[in-house]
């Protein structure tokens, strides 16, 4: 035992931060790539699309992100194909990412006044081209903020990972824990690791808000 | 190679399902209560208190609000014991859920604190009113009227959170179906009804949430 120092504790922690960073990261882009998809159903004229991507973000939003990866993790494996903890992480974070990011978003897009949708459709534009030069430029200045505060959450999400053996900053904790019994001082160190990954972006997010309140 | 669902392997065990989500309701229920009190003893620290207490309860709510609640509740369950405080599981449960919301809420509450018109808190002062009663009276009660869908939006994020507590065996809903699914390893079926167990506690706690604010709210 006496092998586990502090900073041995610590380096090792650190060592595993990088897997937490690079799912969150991997997260949040194919995240916010399939929330697009979802966003552009989910403000369409067509019911049938608005009514199904209601559902998903519905089942996204409303059970837990440990059922949902527990799902992924035993429910891809049914189909034959072996899922490692890596996969079935990515693919759950990914789809709850995209639910939530979807629905801010949304927000965002609502916020548009509606006279810019008439204009826009008056010279022709199609939906899609409606959205990419005149809803979304203006809804990203407003998008921005709550998003980074997402991405907090997100990192936090990716936490949960550790539960199904995905060896990121949480699961590296609690085999430091059993290896070395200093619990105290294991999860403080996690959660101060948390902390300093998660802080910094919450701070800009609020700043990001606070400016955006001003320039209104 | 194709898989065969089979949900009726589940039925024998409908009742540790049962149990297990009568404890997810009720370890939901009770540090609701105890978490908003929390909340509401953090938001009047930080709007009315001590200097220094405002920013032991603003450092409290960064710091939990930028951990997962996983790690907190390991260090509740883990860490404290090695200082001598011991718990069973669901007393860490029910612990980390109320430092949780605790944090959430005060952060909510403040902001509803803050949006009540400092004219209202001059009025009630010039009624002679207590600074006690015009808390409870003026601030508190129009500051709940103006957070109350963000502090139900909080309430059922806790619950759905609340899942994690499995993993130091407080005996909830998703610890049965981990028990389920160790006994007839029907492993996708178990989570699935379980996640629709929870989607059902969602919406309806949602629901009841609303028929609460109205009756509390009637004007709102």
């Amino acid at each position: 035992m006496s092998d586990f120092t502090f900073s041995v504790i610590l380096s090792n922690l650190l060592w595993a931060t990088r897997w937490t960073i690079l799912l969150s990261l991997i997260a949040f882009v194919s995240g916010g790539l399939v929330g697009l998809a979802i966003l552009f159903a989910r403000v369409s004229k067509n019911r049938a699309l608005r009514l199904l991507t209601s559902f998903y973000i519905e089942f996204f939003q409303g059970t837990p992100l440990l059922m949902q990866l527990f799902l992924f993790f035993f429910g891809v494996a049914l189909f034959g194909v072996e899922v490692s903890p890596w996969a079935a992480a990515w693919l759950a974070l990914t789809f709850w990412t995209s639910a939530f990011l979807s629905e801010i978003w949304r927000g965002c897009v609502e916020a548009i006044p509606r006279g810019q949708w008439e204009a826009s459709g008056s010279l022709a534009l199609n939906y899609i081209e409606q959205m990419r030069y005149v809803i979304l430029p203006q809804a990203l200045r407003i998008a921005i903020a709550p998003t980074v505060g997402f991405s907090v959450q997100i990192i936090k999400g990716t936490a949960l990972a550790s539960i199904i053996g995905f060896v990121e900053l949480t699961k590296a904790g609690t085999m430091l824990n059993n290896a070395t019994f200093r619990p105290f001082l294991v999860y403080s160190l996690v959660a101060l690791i948390y902390f300093c990954l998660c802080f910094p972006l919450s701070w800009y997010s609020k700043r990001l808000e606070g400016r955006l309140n001003v320039a209104r | 190679m194709t898989y065969q669902l089979n949900f009726g392997d589940l039925l024998p065990y409908w009742d540790v399902l049962a149990w297990g989500l009568l404890f997810t309701v009720i370890l939901t229920a009770v540090s609701t209560a105890a978490g908003l009190l929390v909340g509401t003893g953090g938001a009047w620290a930080r709007s009315f208190g001590p200097k220094w207490a405002g920013y032991a309860v603003g450092a409290y709510v960064e710091l939990i609000r930028n951990t997962p609640f996983i790690v907190q509740l390991f260090f509740v369950f883990f860490g404290l014991p090695a200082l001598g405080l011991k718990m069973t599981e669901a007393q860490a449960a029910f612990l980390a859920m109320v430092i949780n919301l605790g944090a959430y809420s005060t952060e909510i509450i403040r902001a509803g604190i803050e949006a009540v018109p400092k004219g209202h808190i001059e009025a009630g002062a010039s009624l002679a009113l207590s600074r006690w009663e015009i808390f409870r009276h003026i601030v508190l009660k129009q500051a709940f009227m103006k957070v109350y869908p963000a502090l139900s939006s909080q309430i059922v994020i806790v619950m759905l959170g609340s899942a994690v507590v499995s993993q130091i065996s407080a005996e909830d809903l998703t610890y049965a179906a981990n028990f389920i699914q160790s006994r007839n390893f029907r492993a996708f079926e178990v989570y699935f009804v379980a996640a629709g167990l929870y989607l059902l506690l969602a919406i309806g706690l949602r629901a009841v949430l609303r028929g609460v604010g109205r009756i509390i709210f009637p004007k709102a």
